[in-house]
């Protein structure tokens, strides 16, 4: 049965990538994206993964097509067809890379074995030990919040990073984290949506809360809570226009709170700094050690989450502002 | 806070640049941006002062023990590369106030230094871990931040350079996490000591073979080692000045700082079937990389994209010295990593400087320019003749352990291509100095650069100037970077052995 | 060699081809975005199905549980799908500015316009 669902899901993976390629067209183009992030969510629930398969299906089929859309909305959905283009050169290099990575395959352990040496070396402690130095049932929030925290400060980093650079990029002349005036513009309003949506956005914000604290014990935590809690918030930017949820949520405080969610998570490692134990240890926070563990990964995923939740509402102002420029 | 030291070269600016983004105001950002980075070189020297006398510190982040943790692991190579990229962010921030000022918008000012503590820490976050999954998350940190400052430059190509840069610079980061996750489904570790020991063991392996290769051609393409360095000249000319002295002097070193480490401490390639063919290539690419390099230099109408030909060519020399393989070899190609720097540092500060006054890098706009600005022109100079290798400055330092390096291993064809080389780095310096010196002034663009005689801001002249004279000082007193990058490279082959 | 213990490795491969060939080969810079997704995420399914052990649970402790699947490269690729959307937002800002700059996204005709001028 696992098996068949296995082959079905990366048939459809195949098929997928397959169109992606023979289609032209943007819009089809990330419709297609979007049904690729849902199927490959779908496939990591039946490989275990269910964080991952979260996560993915938050981004690859939420965040990623609606930033996608957005794009489109501003540079046209036209695909050019090449006058004349050379397809001999990628195909060669696409088939040397394929070749090699085939070849990499060779050695490598039997897919599903229990004997693989990823398993028998770091992992074990993991599964073995996490429940009683950390205290908490999920092992990939252990993993991700304690034992390997500083890959995930790295993550924050890079999330605020993207913030500042498409804040940097899209930057209109003159007006930085300024609101945007109530053009006057009436956007044609459907009232079944309008009154699904707003009903759904408490509901939306309430489950970001869940999945924030949840994540110890089931699979969800900061991040995911963060692209939910945004996704809300865009939800209602896309129903009353920019100007009103910017009036709801200024540019400017998001901005700060992008800021002060990697501060919350660097500065909940630098505590341990001043007690003479290394960078990120959250024992000082407790004396008691696994009190101190829930302590200090609640504080990180909180600061993963307001980070998270800010650089995507602070990305999408920026692409909605570009959009609205464009629309004058 | 000494057993802190190792953590404080990457903390420091990975704190700060949330802090700047608080600052809205552009001149409290710049001055809070100079503590920062002047506090973490601060802390670099600091550390490369403790490796030297005390050896390898190892560093166990959030408490955990290496492999279950991620460990920082800082030798005399960790320690130098950290101390010269700190020092180059403190130098372009010191001093480049007057020229980031002139070409940023003012709305953008305060988060273009936000973007550069970022990219600050992802550089030094890259050259201090001791894990090879982590090294990945700081590259993409300094990979994002770059592509955002490269973007900021005036031209409209300047976004498509990032673009550029954007698409390759992920493929090589796409390829690199491919080759990490091999050699993980291989060993079971993320540690690069961990992965050291598993390693030998498995030179059989076909996927620990695919593994290395993916991970070096994914540093390649970030290197820019030829024909991986696409990006690398549209992004160098079209960025902003500021941006290009510091990626010129820091990002490339970075990643043949990675190179290097992945061949030699992790892969321990000496002891690899791989070793030959490797060497074979990587001196080939070497040699063609000077050459094309160099000869694409000679006609660019622009300096700037000129210099930035030539970036290409030098790392072309670094890698040469990694292709010898031997100890010697990877001394030169270590030297030579610190002295681009300075040189490079020294020839796009002082071009910066130029580009202030005559608002391009164009040589049409550069003629005769040295009779303007006499004190900017001679540290282009110094600069250029460091490049070529003259005696008495930092450049012949490299070339000569670099001709060593090669003659050691009887490759006289080599050492004639490599002196060939400087040769042709001669004709394009010369038309530099022909130019600046020689050439009549023709029309400015800049309305208000006044006639006669006329230095750059006092911050970009005195970078300028000190990076020059750096180019003179190691040119004499060498302890500094041949000590290193002997002790460096003894390490990393004793640290190969059975 | 058991070839259907690898079966499942190969089809991923081409996956991560068929994103690989978007990004080399398309022109237009939003669909070689789409190609840089497709080809990222295929390779986080190479690290999740790795990870994957047979008859194994997902790895949340349970009472009666003793296999499971391996929790790491789990975590890992946590953190490179947010890495891969980061990488997707900045490049999509900047395909929005070259749109405003050049009036155009295919790479052939803003080469045009840059030779041009």
């Amino acid at each position: 049965m696992e098996l068949l669902v296995d082959i079905a899901l990366l048939s459809m993976l195949v098929a997928t990538a397959v169109s992606l390629i023979l289609v032209r067209g943007l819009v089809a183009s990330i419709m297609l994206t979007s049904i690729y992030g849902l199927l490959s969510a779908s496939f990591f629930v039946t490989m275990d993964a269910v964080d991952v398969a979260f996560t993915e299906a938050a981004v690859g089929a939420g965040v990623s097509p609606l930033l996608l859309l957005m794009t489109v909305a501003l540079v046209g959905r036209v695909e050019q067809q090449p006058r004349k283009r050379h397809i001999a050169f990628p195909l060669l290099l696409v088939t040397v890379t394929g070749v090699l990575l085939i070849v990499g395959t060779l050695d490598m352990p039997p897919f599903g074995s229990a004997d693989a040496p990823a398993l028998q070396h770091v992992a074990p402690r993991y599964l073995q030990q996490s429940g009683e130095e950390i205290g908490i049932p999920n092992v990939v929030t252990s993993v991700l919040a304690s034992y390997r925290a500083y890959d995930t400060l790295g993550e924050v980093l890079v999330i605020f990073t993207a913030g500042i650079a498409v804040i940097l990029v899209l930057m209109l002349p003159g007006r930085r984290g300024s609101v945007p005036d109530d053009a006057g513009r009436q956007r044609p309003r459907n009232v079944v949506v309008n009154v699904v949506s707003k009903i759904l956005i408490p509901f939306m914000l309430l489950f970001a809360l869940y999945v924030q604290f949840h994540g110890e014990y089931g699979p969800g935590g900061g991040f995911q809570a963060g692209v939910i809690f945004a996704s809300g918030i865009i939800l209602y930017g896309l129903l009353y226009g920019l100007p009103s949820v910017c009036r709801v949520i200024p540019p400017p405080v998001v901005e700060a709170l992008a800021a002060l969610g990697v501060l919350l998570y660097a500065l909940t490692g630098v505590l341990a700094l001043l007690d003479g134990r290394p960078f990120l240890d959250y024992s000082v926070l407790a004396t008691d050690p696994v009190t101190a563990q829930y302590l200090g990964i609640t504080a990180i995923e909180l600061g993963v989450g307001v980070t998270v939740a800010s650089v995507i509402i602070t990305i999408f102002y920026a692409f909605a502002a570009h959009l609205s420029e464009a629309q004058r | 806070m000494l057993s802190h030291l190792p953590i404080l070269p990457v903390l420091l600016p990975l704190l700060g640049a949330p802090i700047c983004a608080l600052l809205r105001k552009p001149v409290a950002a710049w001055l809070f941006a100079c503590t920062v980075a002047l506090l973490t070189f601060a802390a670099a020297i600091a550390l490369l002062a403790q490796t030297w006398q005390q050896g390898v510190l190892s560093y166990a982040l959030g408490g955990w023990a290496a492999p279950w943790g991620i460990e920082y692991r800082i030798d005399l190579l960790n320690g130098l590369v950290l101390t010269l990229v700190s020092g180059m962010a403190s130098a372009v921030l010191l001093g480049g106030r007057a020229s980031i000022w002139r070409e940023t918008p003012e709305e953008k000012r305060s988060l273009f230094l936000v973007a550069f503590l970022l990219c600050l820490a992802g550089l030094q976050g890259i050259a201090a871990t001791g894990d090879a999954f982590n090294l990945f998350v700081f590259l993409e940190i300094s990979s994002l931040s770059t592509y955002a400052l490269v973007a900021t430059g005036r031209d409209r190509r300047a976004l498509v350079a990032a673009y550029n840069y954007l698409i390759m610079g992920t493929i090589g980061a796409t390829f690199i996490l491919i080759g990490i996750g091999f050699i993980y489904m291989l060993t079971g570790t993320l540690n690069m000591m961990d992965l050291a020991q598993r390693l030998p063991a498995l030179t059989e392996s076909r996927t620990a073979f695919a593994g290395f290769v993916f991970i070096i051609v994914g540093v390649c393409l970030k290197l820019a080692l030829f024909p991986l360095h696409l990006w690398l000249p549209g992004a160098y000319t079209h960025a902003s000045s500021m941006v290009t002295v510091f990626l010129a002097a820091t990002a490339t070193k970075v990643a043949l700082y990675v190179l290097i480490r992945f061949s030699f401490s992790v892969f321990r390639l000496e002891f690899s079937t791989l070793a030959l063919p490797l060497e074979t290539v990587f001196l080939t690419l070497g040699i063609v990389a000077v050459f094309a390099g160099s000869l694409v230099a000679i006609y660019q109408p622009d300096l700037k994209r000129g210099l930035a030909y030539s970036s290409v060519a030098q790392i072309g020399y670094m890698v040469i010295g990694v292709g010898v393989g031997t100890v010697i070899g990877l001394q030169a190609a270590l030297v030579h990593l610190f002295n681009h720097a300075l040189m490079k540092g020294a020839l796009f500060m002082a071009l910066a400087a130029v580009v202030y006054r005559v608002g391009d890098g164009k040589f049409s706009s550069l003629r005769g320019i040295g009779r303007e600005m006499p004190l900017t022109c001679a540290c282009m100079l110094l600069g250029g003749l460091s490049l070529i290798g003259v005696p008495g400055t930092a450049g012949f330092i490299s070339k000569w352990y670099l001709v060593v390096a090669v003659a050691d291993r009887e490759q006289w064809v080599l050492v004639a291509l490599i002196l060939a080389g400087s040769l042709l780095t001669a004709v394009y310096i010369w038309r530099l100095v022909e130019t600046v010196y020689l050439g009549v002034p023709g029309p400015r663009q800049v309305p208000d650069s006044p006639a006669g005689r006329a230095e750059a801001p006092p911050g970009l002249l005195a970078v300028s100037v000190v990076l020059a004279l750096a180019n003179v000082y190691f040119g004499f007193d060498t302890r500094l970077p041949v000590e290193a990058a002997s002790g460096a490279a003894e390490s990393l082959f004793a640290a190969g052995q059975p | 060699m058991d070839i259907a213990s690898y079966f499942n490795y190969w089809i991923v491969i081409v996956l991560m081809m068929l994103g690989f060939y978007i990004v080399i080969a398309r022109g237009n810079l939003v669909k070689k975005l789409i190609g840089l997704n497709i080809f990222q995420t295929s390779v986080f399914i190479l690290y999740i199905s790795a990870g994957k052990v047979s008859d194994g649970a997902a790895p949340i402790l349970t009472e009666g549980v003793s296999v499971y699947s391996n929790p790491l490269p789990h975590v890992l690729i946590l953190t490179a799908i947010v890495v891969g959307i980061a990488t997707t937002a900045v490049g999509l800002a900047l395909v929005a500015r070259i749109h405003e700059a050049y009036g155009t996204v295919e790479e052939s005709q803003i080469l045009e316009q840059d030779n041009a001028c």
